[in-house]
């Protein structure tokens, strides 16, 4: 593997390590593990945490996603790896 | 026009519209029958992935699983959307650039073996086929309630539609189709949630609507929270603490099970590039979470409505609705202190209520006293789930049998138009297999679809994952992995599920971890076996490792097609 590629790949991980650590956050985090500290708040009508766990880690999700493939598709073109 | 007249026609209606589709799609290579042709729009494969991944469960039983649990209810909507997180990130695009067929194909190819195919190809048809009977009992109950038929003749039916369009169109017609129940489901679900919303909080977004007050000015959670305590029950909203670790592994049980069923996967075999697969997992989940947030708004509504119309409620005035699932034995009454009056308590020997909670979606619109329409198109939302995920997991049957089975391992001569048409009589003997035994379930469906999910986890996600991104992982790691995974999860399931015959009992749960969330366990067995084994192996051939560097990287990804290694 070239270094050009070696560094693709690099970056590829980057992104994926940060998205994925968010990933865990906000589901097993804010909806699991911190839920009932994150109780003592509301947001609206719903007690955090129990909005992280129902409705908050889901929205993450899907951002999670588009966001990912938003980084991916500008890094797949600045190392032209792209498909044409 | 009363709720049977609507339910005829809107099930009519619907039905003909995906026949309709299927005719109009019909495949006519094996490629248009395994993967549509690798050529349908990411946005539509979204979809269709969608209602292939939500099943009769989701539709059905989720919103009233969560009504019963509370907070809790969430390891179900985090564990069964965040695996798509997975899938996005760590599988699609890779899998795509590969380009095969089926999660056997990789295996197979990524671990130079046939004895690795022939196991993963088990794993797939064991997964798939348990989930085809979960989904034709959940045909044949909602047309015996609905259509005043016997639960028999209702399975029987349904085995009549799959039957025509999958045997008939393949992949491609199934994507088609499953756009269409797409649509039909999630306008199901929302409608009635939409106007239960506008009732009880005056909020049209249920998502919303039920963090919001109600008419009397007090916000609906702290209400329901206040009725569950009055009745005995736990606080809706609170976390049970001693639950914690079990509720953790359950739901990233599901998140890898899910990223790892082959029905799943196979979905972004059939867009025609990296990038679209990779987009198709986000439209995918936004499709899903579409209903996996309504779901909850759902549940939380039910509850307080359900509370608010039978609790200490005379016997003799109930509501039409409560005497008709009544009949289905569902619900049940018994006077325990002779008052005439509903006593729904949690306290099992003072309660006179038993409602079975996948009656609670169905119910939900006759509860809230919605217009004879809605309860027909709850109906018809219910049969368009649970025949899409059918026909999905079909597919994945008949492919695993006329394409792994018999194209690579027993008959490799075999002709196009051979190979297609062993996929469809596979797919025929495989409907009519999956039919009976949802006629006769064993009693512990439910229980099996763990098993599913845990397998899936256990075997499927590290041996896909390690191919990709561990490039010394070799065969021999891969396999011991995959086998220790599945006969640990397998095993540690049927000891402590008394429905599967297993002598254990919940004070012998392994740092209290059901059954359900046992897979995730596994999996970490799994991950370790095959990274030490396949340290103190040989590394595996050159070609394998280049083709493992080449699917890194999208340029070049071409269709699915049968070529190994260049």
């Amino acid at each position: 593997m070239t270094d050009y590629k070696k560094l693709y790949w690099k970056k590829n991980l980057t992104y994926l390590a940060i998205l994925l650590s968010i990933w865990f956050v906000v589901s097993f985090g804010a909806g699991i593990l911190l839920a009932d500290f994150l109780n003592q708040f509301k947001l609206a009508g719903f007690p955090l945490g129990f909005w992280f766990a129902q409705q908050g880690s889901i929205y993450a999700f899907v951002l999670l996603i588009f966001v990912y493939v938003f980084l991916m598709n500008r890094l797949d073109k600045a190392f032209d790896v792209d498909e044409k | 026009m009363d709720a049977q007249i609507w339910t005829y026609i809107l099930v009519g209606f619907t039905f003909t519209l995906y026949i309709g589709i299927a005719a109009w799609s019909r495949a006519g290579s094996t490629q248009e029958f395994y993967v549509a042709g690798g050529g349908v729009h990411p946005l539509l494969n979204g979809m269709a992935t969608a209602a292939d991944w939500m099943s009769a469960a989701s539709f059905l039983s989720m919103a009233g699983m969560i009504s019963f649990m509370g907070y809790s209810g969430a390891q179900y909507l985090m564990g069964w959307t965040g695996g798509y997180v997975l899938l996005a990130l760590l599988l699609a695009p890779y899998l795509r650039k590969f380009g095969k067929y089926t999660v056997p194909d990789f295996i197979g190819e990524r671990y130079y073996s046939k004895s690795a195919r022939l196991v993963a190809l088990i794993c797939a048809l064991f997964i798939s086929f348990t989930y085809v009977v979960g989904q034709m009992k959940g045909v044949g109950l909602t047309f015996a309630r609905f259509l005043n038929v016997s639960f028999e003749t209702g399975v029987l039916i349904g085995i009549g539609i799959v039957f025509f369009y999958a045997v008939l169109g393949g992949m491609k017609g199934i994507t088609y189709t499953q756009v269409a129940q797409y649509c039909v489901l999630i306008f199901a679900f929302t409608v009635p949630a939409v106007f239960i919303s506008i009732h009880m909080t005056g909020n049209p977004i249920p998502q919303m609507g039920f963090g919001a007050k109600t008419a009397d000015g007090v916000y609906l959670l702290e209400k329901l929270n206040q009725l569950s305590i009055d009745l005995g029950f736990a606080e809706y909203t609170s976390v049970k603490k001693g639950n914690l670790v079990n509720m953790l592994f359950i739901t990233a049980a599901l998140m890898f099970g899910t990223a790892g069923l082959p029905h799943v996967i196979v979905r972004f075999f059939t867009v025609p590039k990296v990038k679209d697969a990779r987009i198709s997992a986000g439209w995918a989940l936004l499709f899903i979470a579409l209903l996996y947030t309504t779901a909850p708004a759902v549940a939380a509504f039910a509850r307080t409505n359900l509370i608010n119309t039978v609790s200490e409620k005379p016997y003799a005035e109930v509501p039409q609705w409560f005497t008709n699932w009544e009949n289905t034995g569902l619900l049940a009454f018994t006077d325990k202190n002779g008052d005439g009056k509903i006593q729904y308590l949690a306290d099992p020997n003072l309660n006179e209520l038993k409602i079975d909670q996948d009656i609670m979606v169905l119910a939900n619109p006759e509860i809230a006293n919605l217009p004879a329409w809605v309860v027909a198109l709850v109906v018809a939302g219910g049969l368009a789930a649970a025949l899409s995920t059918a026909a999905g997991l079909l597919l994945v049957i008949a492919t695993s049998i006329s394409h792994d089975l018999l194209k690579k391992n027993l008959k490799p001569n075999i002709s196009e138009r051979g190979e297609l048409w062993a996929a469809r009589i596979s797919i025929a003997v495989a409907v009519f297999a999956a039919g009976i035994a949802g006629m006769h379930p064993p009693g512990f469906v439910a229980q099996v679809v763990a098993l599913a999910f845990g397998l899936a986890a256990s075997s499927f996600f590290p041996a896909i994952i390690l191919g990709i991104f561990d490039k010394r992982m070799n065969r021999e790691g891969a396999i011991s992995g995959m086998i220790v995974g599945i006969v640990f999860t397998a095993t540690y399931i049927f000891y402590f599920t008394p429905q599967l015959g297993g002598p254990g009992t919940r004070d012998g749960f392994w740092f209290g971890i059901s059954p359900e969330g046992i897979g995730t366990l596994g999996m970490i067995f799994n991950f370790l076996v095959s990274i030490v084994v396949s340290r103190v192996t040989s590394p595996p051939p050159v070609q394998v490792q280049e083709l493992t560097e080449n699917i890194r990287f999208p340029r070049g990804s071409g269709e699915a097609h049968d070529i190994t290694i260049h």
